[in-house]
């Protein structure tokens, strides 16, 4: 089932009050051919189960890794991939585009 | 994001409620701004042109990096009247990503095969907003196209008294001069049956039901988003 931002904030309260570390990730730019809009979600717990998508697929690998690690240091962090980084190429953002994306843990 | 934070978002998310989340992307510190908070905020003509297209993104403020994440109810439109402009404005709707409804208690008008997919209610709309349709609130558009006093009178009514951002209804404008000295009758003032567009739609000479249907979502477009980008409806 497609996952609306609405599901995916429910869940990241839900997954929090559990007692599950989780953090969010949401898109603050894209540049390009960016296959999801800005103020796009994605919520992951430190397993690094999740839900919802930062960039339809591309990078979500990453931005999960990300998320974990900010739940481990309780750090918020920005990133960005796109084709010019080598890493990012790597991980797959193929589309053409770039994005930023700010990863938060939820505390 | 503290906890705190994520659940207001969530009840005002829940509330069909619009609310903004500042983050400052240098430490990641955050605030949610509610609807009603706008207009006080210090950020106020910033954050009230975001809620009005809609649309994150990020701003410079006090020379600090900023991001907005908008959170505004899903748009939706309630029809009232499983009529023929109704099948043609039903799958339109839903391009736009409005969220939709119909309603029309005549059971050979409201037949599935005639709606495929779509949320289609055959009750009377007083019966149909006490349950099967979530009540009407701001963010709904409620287009009565009956040609039905009976059945659309009753929908105008609660999509004025629930001040719904789009009110149309169906008929000339002779139609629409007894509508007005109805609900002239039943207590509502001058300006709140202007409110109702009618006859409904852009004067853009539409004339098959998929032209109509054209020119009420431009309706309804123009009234969703004209207001605040400062051009005219």
């Amino acid at each position: 089932m497609l996952s609306t931002d609405n599901d995916i904030l429910a869940a990241a309260e839900t997954w929090r009050r559990e007692g599950r570390g989780v953090a969010l990730a949401t898109v603050i730019e894209t540049w390009g051919s960016a296959p999801r809009p800005v103020g796009s979600h994605l919520v992951v717990d430190g397993e690094g189960n999740f839900l919802g998508s930062v960039s339809g697929g591309c990078v979500e690998g990453a931005v999960i890794t990300e998320g974990v690690e900010a739940i481990a240091d309780g750090h918020p962090r920005v990133i960005e991939f796109g084709v010019a980084d080598e890493t990012a190429w790597r991980v797959g953002l193929s589309c053409g585009g770039r994005i930023r994306v700010f990863v938060e843990p939820v505390t | 994001m503290q906890i705190e934070t994520l659940a207001i978002l969530n009840a005002e998310r829940a509330a069909r409620r619009a609310a903004i989340l500042v983050t400052d992307l240098d430490g990641g510190a955050q605030r949610v701004v509610r609807e009603a908070e706008i207009a006080a905020d210090p950020l106020s003509d910033l954050l009230a042109r975001h809620l009005a297209s809609g649309k994150s993104g990020l701003v410079s403020a006090e020379g600090r990096s900023l991001f907005l994440t908008v959170q505004a109810p899903p748009i939706r439109l309630v029809v009232i009247g499983a009529v023929h402009i109704s099948q043609a404005l039903c799958p339109m709707a839903l391009a736009l990503d409005l969220s939709v409804s119909v309603i029309d208690p005549r059971t050979a008008f409201a037949t599935p095969e005639r709606f495929p997919g779509i949320d289609l209610v055959a009750q009377w709309p007083d019966d149909a907003f006490a349950g099967a349709v979530a009540p009407l609130d701001r963010y709904c558009a409620v287009a009565a196209l009956t040609h039905d006093p009976k059945i659309d009178d009753p929908a105008l009514v609660a999509a004025l008294k629930a001040e719904c951002f789009y009110v149309g209804a169906l008929g000339s404008r002779k139609t629409h001069a007894a509508r007005v000295a109805r609900l002239t009758e039943s207590g509502f003032s001058e300006s709140e049956i202007g409110r109702i567009a009618a006859p409904i739609g852009l004067n853009i000479g539409a004339v098959s039901p998929a032209e109509i249907a054209v020119s009420i979502l431009g309706q309804i477009v123009a009234a969703l988003r004209a207001p605040r980008a400062g051009v005219g409806p």
